[in-house]
């Protein structure tokens, strides 16, 4: 059997499986559309958390990333798992003793105001559309290189899975399709990198094996590449390029972020009680490190498969390097997507990959009669290309396509929902039409779904940055908008409406003016980025992916003191704080 | 449920929250960032110290993180009265 029918049937089975569990788990109304109805177990919880919350980014971008910039990944690691402790410590249970259905009615209802309430959907909306932008692209790349189809309809076909089950089902429909879609992804991610490990070390445990000898050498991995990667003129892979504050501000950036995510949020209104909210999220962060204390491993490893395959002798020599001609297959179907590409710049014949950018290597390079940078690879790929790199069966790869759809596939469907909630509840039930049956309510619900699928697709065939940056700026936007609003809801009971109010725009304006400063996010049409986006021009000399911990900084400040300023929130609403911050109804 | 009861449920969950916080910095912000040069220099078999807390370490101390605060939580439920049903 072909590899290309091996993958259409692994993914068929995978899609037809979600369209069974959708149609068995449909919503009949709108606490099931919402909320699955508050009867999602712990366990299942966590599974579907981890399965919405890891996305295309952290299935085909992260190792990848990682694989490239060596300890500077760490950010992604520390930042994507840490924002979990938040979540746990600080909002899940509290919300989900407030019990409602969504993230910008707990504004409102803490707040007492229409105009918080505006204000949170607007930066629900801001969040989750940048987010999913990034979902729609990894889709495409994925469709593209294993099912061969044009990214367009790729896309499409999407589109349309999320299309039936999360119209049909809602959260119900989506947690159960999410539980199935952890299990997909993290077989398909674990099997490559347990054969991989093997491979390399012996050792079939990939967070050991990151620690391990390379099998029969006496030199262990990490070292081995720190050798390799200075001898090609980059970084130490075990230190970094990036600042410290840069570093510190980033992975703060991305753990706030975590735990102000809306899709991430709402998933602990699912279960039935407090204590399962608690453990819920500890759930949620194991299935997560699963994935995430391998990813490191995984990007170690085809950083070092990939440098043995291009310099298979001694760095320097005439014939160290890979003859052209003879390369492998896996270069051939990948240069297909544009993805790899080579370029024989000295003329001779060989493939020379290393740091051209290094002013100090520049002399060697000469020497070694380099001149220039041969390969470009692009980081996404690294994931993707690992089973054929490491010359894994077929059937691992097809496995490996399904996952990435998998882990793309889930984290769509829940930002969907959170947008759809926030306007059919939020904006129609919520402000527009009070009066609205449920009945209508649910309608409205699908059909706001539908078009945000719609335009999630639209945004998915012009993303704004490759996959893993587009996400970090949702984290940033999420960080600086509505985290301060709900901490200090629960924790800061002086908190009042104007304070929540001027925060939340303050931060949000601030972050999403600088990334579109520096990077150009939805502005492009206009000329946007009108900044060099390099350090000596960043504010405190901190990047447009951490810039989100000084967003939330401002919220915090400007919310502080506009509500100092101002009068205290109104009695029944410190009667409701009282209320969040106790698991048990108060008898009054 | 009195009103003192909440107060003290309440300080004691700040209590606890805190010492969570100060684990949580530590373990990924102090060893896995401010100190990693300094823990570098310290080998666990084929880790660099500082680097396998940046990629390894603070994870692992998360995730017991949060079953151990869901787990005192819930006995301070009991203790404080507060807890469900």
């Amino acid at each position: 059997m072909s590899l290309k029918v091996l993958t259409y049937l692994v993914v068929g089975a995978s899609f037809a499986l979600y369209i069974g569990i959708a149609i068995w788990s449909r919503a009949h109304n709108t606490r099931d559309f919402y909320i699955a109805g508050k009867g999602v177990s712990p366990i299942a919880n966590g599974m579907a958390t981890a399965a919405d919350w890891m996305s295309a980014a952290s299935f085909i971008s992260m190792a990848g990333l990682i694989a490239f910039l060596g300890y500077d990944g760490s950010v992604y690691l520390m930042g994507w798992t840490g924002g979990y402790v938040l979540l746990a410590l600080f909002l899940a249970p509290y919300l989900r003793k407030f019990g409602k259905f969504t993230v910008p009615e707990f504004i409102a209802e803490r707040y007492y105001s229409k105009t918080a309430r505006i204000v949170a959907v607007i930066c629900l909306i801001f969040v989750s559309f940048t987010y999913v932008a990034g979902q729609m692209r990894g889709v495409g790349i994925v469709f593209s290189r294993f099912l061969e189809v044009e990214v367009t309809v790729g896309l499409i076909i999407g589109m349309g899975i999320v299309f039936v089950y999360a119209v049909l089902g809602g959260m119900k429909g989506i947690t159960y399709t999410q539980v199935a879609q952890y299990c997909v992804l993290i077989f398909a991610y674990t099997v490559p990198a347990i054969f991989i490990a093997i491979q390399i070390t012996g050792n079939a445990v990939p967070q050991l094996a990151f620690g391990s000898e390379i099998a029969g050498s006496g030199v262990s991995l990490l070292d081995r590449l720190d050798g390799i990667v200075t001898a090609l003129g980059f970084t130490q892979y075990t230190s970094g390029e990036k600042s410290t504050i840069d570093i510190f501000c980033i992975t703060l950036a991305l753990m706030v972020g975590t735990a102000g995510l809306p899709h991430v949020i709402v998933r602990f209104f699912t279960v039935p009680k407090v204590r399962d909210a608690r453990a819920s999220a500890g759930y949620a962060l194991l299935f997560i490190a699963i994935l995430y204390t391998t990813a490191p491993a995984v990007g170690a490893m085809a950083r070092y498969n990939l440098l043995n395959t291009i310099q298979p002798g001694e760095i320097g020599a005439v014939d160290g390097n890979l003859v052209f001609e003879d390369r492998p297959d896996w270069m051939h179907t990948w240069e297909q997507t544009g993805l790899v590409a080579f370029d024989d710049k000295n003329g001779d014949g060989r493939i020379q990959y290393y740091n051209d950018q290094n002013p100090d290597f520049e002399a060697t390079a000469a020497s070694y009669g380099w001149q220039g940078n041969e390969l470009s690879v692009d980081r996404d790929i690294m994931v993707l290309a690992n089973p054929e790199i490491a010359g894994l069966p077929d059937w691992v790869i097809a496995l490996v396509a399904a996952g990435g759809i998998a882990a793309a596939l889930s984290t769509a469907a829940g930002l969907l929902l959170v947008i759809s909630a926030a306007v059919s509840h939020d904006l129609i039930k919520g402000i527009f039409v009070p009066g609205i049956s449920e009945k209508g309510e649910l309608r409205a619900g699908r059909i706001a779904a539908a078009v945000a699928i719609m335009i999630a697709g639209y945004l998915g065939f012009d993303p704004p940055g490759w996959v893993a940056q587009v996400v970090a700026f949702a984290f940033g936007l999420a960080a600086a908008s509505l985290f301060p609003a709900i901490l200090l809801g629960i924790f800061y009971k002086r908190m009042n409406k104007e304070g929540a109010i001027a925060g939340m725009i303050t931060g949000l304006l601030f972050t999403y003016g600088y990334i579109e400063f520096f990077k150009g996010l939805f502005l492009k049409w206009a000329g946007a980025p009108w900044g060099e986006n390099v350090a000596a021009n960043w504010l405190f000399g901190i990047s447009p992916e951490g810039i989100g911990v000084v967003g939330m900084l401002l919220n915090f400040t400007v919310a502080l003191l506009v509500s100092s300023m101002t009068s205290p929130p109104p009695e029944h609403i410190q009667h409701l704080v009282e209320h969040i911050r106790v698991p048990r109804a108060l008898e009054e | 449920m009195t009103p003192e009861n909440r107060a003290a449920y309440w300080q004691a969950n700040l209590r606890l929250v805190f010492g969570c916080m100060i684990v949580w910095f530590l373990c990924s912000y102090g060893f896995g960032v401010l100190l990693v040069d300094e823990l570098n220099a310290i080998r666990i078999g084929g880790f660099k110290l500082g680097f396998w807390f940046a990629q390894q370490g603070s994870i692992y101390v998360f995730v017991i993180l949060i079953f151990f605060y869901a787990w005192r939580m819930n006995s301070l439920d009991q203790k404080h009265d507060v807890h469900e049903d």
